[in-house]
């Protein structure tokens, strides 16, 4: 059980050296020459009014939301999804329930409105 | 001779304890040596992908695509790759420069990451942990983190966009991926990517072809690949989240986009094409690369297609087909599914199979019928000019047109 999650944790350091490599050689052999202008914000050639990392309109946080919603009722399927061919009819019935619900959730956002990109 | 691979593995490993090393040492170096050769294979299917990606593509629009470097262009990538090492990278003044320096590894790092639980062949898989289909998940999610991270430290508000962009897409996206998942592994009974494999003997493409296709499409959207390529609209944002980024930087958002692709025809390969069977797979399990490979290839291909051939959509079309297609499509699937498996727990394989793909026909027919109906009552579109198009304005003022 230890073993199969060494292994992951090993991969995760081979996963995160392989990409620092490649971009760690450019460092080395690549010319370096900045200037003003090229360190400049790239605006297609314009300057940058104000500050570069605005605030804007979010018009999707309820998405979001809805989706924070979803994501961890399908958490509680999955373990149902699994210990399927164990259960019996009623309990599957019960899942039906379950997930009628999340339906009846979708039906009501999307009654409300939130679903519309305003 | 059949399985050079766990023999050369057995090999090195009885090596190094005959130099006396530990036993957890062993282990160590081992595991160490498997993710770095499944992460470097990786990376190098890269390199033959976007020769893959530009042959294809050029053949697609009636061109020959690159065929000067070497037979067929086949040295292109490679060349592609020298140059791109050699150019300059430049960080802009007003870079957060612990996110921005940050953000390209873990793009890549994150899809390299599935790569650790996807099964090859019957003796070859990284590791074989019991909650794979959830690892897949959560790792994959990693990218949108990369995205965000990318955006908001490179000082650009095109980048800024862009990332808000990819960060509602991917949100959006990633319920009806996860719900279409959950399919194969109710039919599998499990969530470790091997007993997946293992469960089908009947491909789950037979089974459940909805979740196969909504699992594409949303795994698809995952990405931002053109028809979804929103968060990198050049019209609108110039390159979206990677604006600022230039040189071997850029280069990494690149191949993981690659690599992310490939990785979702490995994916569908494992959870729908059956993995690594096929015929003589089991007693020969370097046949199980092959058939692994080729499937994974043939994930890709579609992919590609589909980007080649479908224009870019609008973003409030995007989220609303996410959100009132394709989530209630596999939710009604899931339903169908439970209550069918559950029916014909004691049928024999012909039936069980035939049921559900009946069943899931029959739905793909309901939801057709349903679209068409919703086309017919739609109410039309709103026309604020009713007159006739005229290119030139008329001259007098006591034309028909006030």
């Amino acid at each position: 059980m230890l073993d199969t999650w060494l292994y992951i944790g090993i991969f995760v350091i081979v996963a995160l050296m392989i990409p620092a490599i490649a971009i760690v050689i450019p460092k080395v052999i690549a010319p370096r020459k900045p200037n003003f202008m090229k360190s400049e914000t790239y605006e297609c050639g314009m300057e940058t009014v104000g500050e570069s990392q605005v605030q804007f309109r979010v018009q999707y946080y309820i998405f979001a939301l809805v989706f924070l919603i979803f994501d961890i009722e399908t958490v509680f399927l999955y373990p149902w999804a699994v210990a399927f061919k164990q259960l019996e009819m009623f309990m599957v019935v019960e899942g039906l329930i379950f997930i009628a619900i999340l339906l009846a959730g979708l039906a009501y956002v999307w009654k409300k409105g939130v679903l519309e990109w305003a | 001779m059949s399985d050079p691979i766990s023999l050369i593995s057995t090999w090195f490993h009885n090596l190094l304890l005959g130099w006396g090393l530990p036993e957890g040492l062993v282990n160590f170096i081992g595991d160490f040596i498997g993710a770095g050769v499944v992460a470097t294979v990786a990376m190098l299917v890269v390199i033959v992908l976007i020769w893959v990606e530009r042959k294809v593509a050029g053949r697609m629009q009636d061109r020959f695509g690159p065929n000067r470097a070497g037979p067929y262009g086949l040295l292109q990538p490679i060349a592609d790759v020298i140059k791109i090492m050699t150019k300059e990278l430049i960080t802009p003044d007003g870079a957060d420069l612990i996110p921005y320096n940050f953000a390209p590894i873990l793009s890549v790092a994150a899809v390299l990451l599935i790569w650790a639980v996807v099964p090859f062949a019957s003796t070859v898989v990284g590791t074989d942990i019991h909650v794979g289909a959830l690892y897949i998940i959560a790792v994959g999610s990693f990218g949108i983190v990369a995205v965000l991270m990318a955006g908001w430290s490179s000082d650009n508000k095109f980048a800024l966009l862009g990332a808000a962009r990819a960060v509602a897409q991917m949100v959006s996206y990633e319920v009806p991926m996860v719900l279409a998942l959950l399919i194969p592994v109710l039919l599998a009974g499990s969530m470790g990517l091997t007993s997946i494999v293992a469960a089908q003997n009947v491909w789950f493409i037979v089974l459940a072809p909805i979740a196969a296709l909504v699992f594409l499409i949303a795994s698809m959207a995952e990405v931002g690949r053109a028809p979804f390529d929103l968060l990198e609209a050049e019209s609108e944002i110039v390159a979206g989240f990677h604006t600022e980024y230039s040189g071997m930087k850029f280069g990494m958002f690149y191949v993981g986009e690659f690599l992310h692709v490939f990785t979702i025809g490995a994916l569908i390969a494992t959870f729908f094409l059956g993995g690594w069977r096929g015929w003589g797979a089991e007693t020969y399990p370097i046949l199980g690369f092959v058939y692994f490979y080729a499937k994974a290839f043939l994930g890709y291909f579609v992919i590609t297609w589909i980007r080649l051939t479908v224009p870019r959509i609008r973003i409030d079309h995007m989220l609303a087909f996410s959100w009132k297609f394709l989530t209630p499509l596999i939710l009604a699937a899931l339903m169908v599914t439970a209550v069918l498996v559950k029916m014909l727990e004691d049928a024999n394989v012909w039936v069980y199979s035939l049921g559900l793909l009946v069943a899931n026909v029959l739905l793909i027919w309901a939801t057709v019928e349903i679209l068409k109906w919703l086309e017919r009552n739609r109410t039309p579109r709103r026309q604020t000019f009713k007159g006739r198009p005229v290119a030139v304005a008329p001259k007098s003022s006591t034309s028909a047109n006030s």
